[in-house]
């Protein structure tokens, strides 16, 4: 027999692939960001554009509209790949599926949550948040969206075999996030007021931590479940 | 004894059982809920500081119990159906979510009832009831994602998997619920002293939570019976079922 190829070096050329797909399409990949500026937007015209108020509710419509623009963008972690078959080809590679699926969410999380996290401040800036909150709020989005898109591939495994399945994933996802949107929250809340906001940022550590060890397995048992 | 639980597993011999049990069951629920219900409503004395309003916790404290209780029972079958593929499980597992959904249900309405003469609002965000409504969530999702699938086999295993997640999660959910409050909480709510409850109420209280808990295992058998015939329409021991009576 051959010398196989290492999980590690199966799951980095996978990531490297993925990304490589993801940046052949780049609109697709603004698609989060502006559905992320859009909701924003909603918060101020639907409720009030007085500063004081604005200031009010920011970290909770920062952390919304994080939440549900990368839940957007979930639907095709696997979706694309299961429908021309290599989803399938993957699970009978050999290589641990868990991995494989780790790999495949890390990839999307630094297509679809990293950006995010990167433009939050100028969301939090428009939204009234004090730029000297906007670090804690900056790692907070950090944690929150890598933890959402573990969740996530749980639920996008779900679904693969469901036609029109973002509701659906949405309505999976959604209730097991809850803990990530008090938790941020929080945190952008506590960094405001000039307060030390460490134990809301170590709780969504913890959570991170939590999710991205146990999820890869349960996408992974998903996985086959929805293809066998 | 492993006999005796590798037969559990066989559809004909489940079902068998369950229609045995069902009646029992039925009626020693309906006793102690019988029992427990006029005690409680009529003869329990009323509390100092709620008047009346307090016996409302006999339908709504076993009620918010067996919403909790019955996902694990779906988790805890679910995950017996996903590891020794045993069908009988899974159709277990799929009955518990609408009971679920009732007791859950349930709950919340009692709650928000109860709420309303003790807090003068139909709901507030308190972290019990908070966490209770989500619980509904992820029975909406599980029930969601099962319907989502034409192939049973693969409903059954696709949402055992959520059970699962599911399970794992209503802890955290709970606590990280529970901490959010005690932030945001203005004005706390007298609890109803847990040590001192006085024994004529804690009687019947006791009575409603085994009558609630059995009423669960008779309408579980029940539903279990029909998801059986269901999922066994095509089968031989069926026919020769329908033949008989």
């Amino acid at each position: 027999m051959s010398a196989r190829t290492g999980v590690l070096e199966a799951a980095r050329r996978l990531l490297t692939r993925d990304l490589r797909l993801a940046f052949r399409r780049p609109s697709e990949l603004a698609n989060p960001l502006v559905f992320f500026a859009v909701v924003t937007t909603l918060f101020p015209l639907s409720l009030s554009p007085l500063p004081s108020q604005l200031r009010d509710i920011a970290p909770g419509v920062l952390w919304v509209a994080a939440l549900l623009s990368s839940l957007l963008a979930l639907e095709a972690l696997l979706k694309s790949d299961a429908e021309d078959g290599t989803l399938e080809q993957m699970v009978l590679s050999g290589q641990p599926v868990v991995a494989l699926v780790a790999a495949k969410t890390l990839a999307h999380w630094l297509v679809g949550g990293l950006p995010l996290v990167v433009i939050s401040p100028l969301a939090g800036l428009a939204l009234g948040i004090a730029p000297h909150a906007m670090r804690v709020t900056a790692e907070g989005l950090l944690m929150g969206t890598l933890t959402l898109s573990f969740l996530g591939s749980v639920g996008a495994a779900l679904t693969i075999g469901v036609r029109r399945s973002s509701v659906l994933l949405s309505l999976l996802v959604l209730p097991l996030a809850m803990p990530l949107l008090i938790f941020g929250a929080r945190a952008t809340d506590l960094a405001i007021a000039g307060e030390a906001a460490a134990g809301p940022l170590y709780l969504l550590g913890a959570l991170l931590v939590f999710t991205a060890t146990l999820a890869p397995f349960a996408a992974a048992a998903a996985v086959r479940i929805s293809i066998e | 004894m492993w006999t005796w639980i590798h037969k559990l597993g066989s559809p004909p011999h489940f079902y068998r059982i369950a229609s045995v049990l069902t009646p029992w069951f039925g009626w020693t629920a309906a006793i102690l809920i019988g029992t427990g219900l006029v005690w409680g409503l009529v003869y329990a004395p009323a509390d100092y500081q709620q008047g009346d309003g307090f016996r409302i916790l006999y339908v709504h404290a076993p009620s918010a119990w067996m919403s909790l209780f019955t996902y694990v029972v779906m988790a805890v079958a679910a995950g017996v159906g996903l590891i020794w593929r045993i069908k009988v499980a899974h159709a277990v597992a799929a009955s518990c979510a609408p009971i679920g959904v009732a007791f859950t249900a349930s709950a919340l309405v009692t709650g928000a009832v109860w709420g309303q003469k003790m807090w003068g609002t139909w709901w507030e965000w308190d972290p019990r009831l908070t966490s209770e409504l989500i619980l509904l969530f992820l029975y909406f999702g599980y029930i969601a994602l099962r319907a989502a699938y034409d192939d049973q086999q693969r409903a059954d295993r696709a949402s055992a998997v959520l059970a699962l997640v599911g399970v794992v999660n209503v802890p955290i959910i709970h606590y990280s619920v529970v901490w959010w409050n005690s932030l945001h909480q203005v004005a706390s709510v007298a609890k109803i002293g847990r040590p001192s409850i006085a024994p004529e109420m804690l009687i019947p209280l006791i009575l409603m939570f085994f009558g609630f808990n059995i009423l669960f295992g008779a309408v579980l058998f029940t539903r279990v019976r029909g998801e059986v015939l269901l999922r066994e329409r095509n089968a031989e021991w069926i026919r020769t079922l329908v033949a008989k009576s």
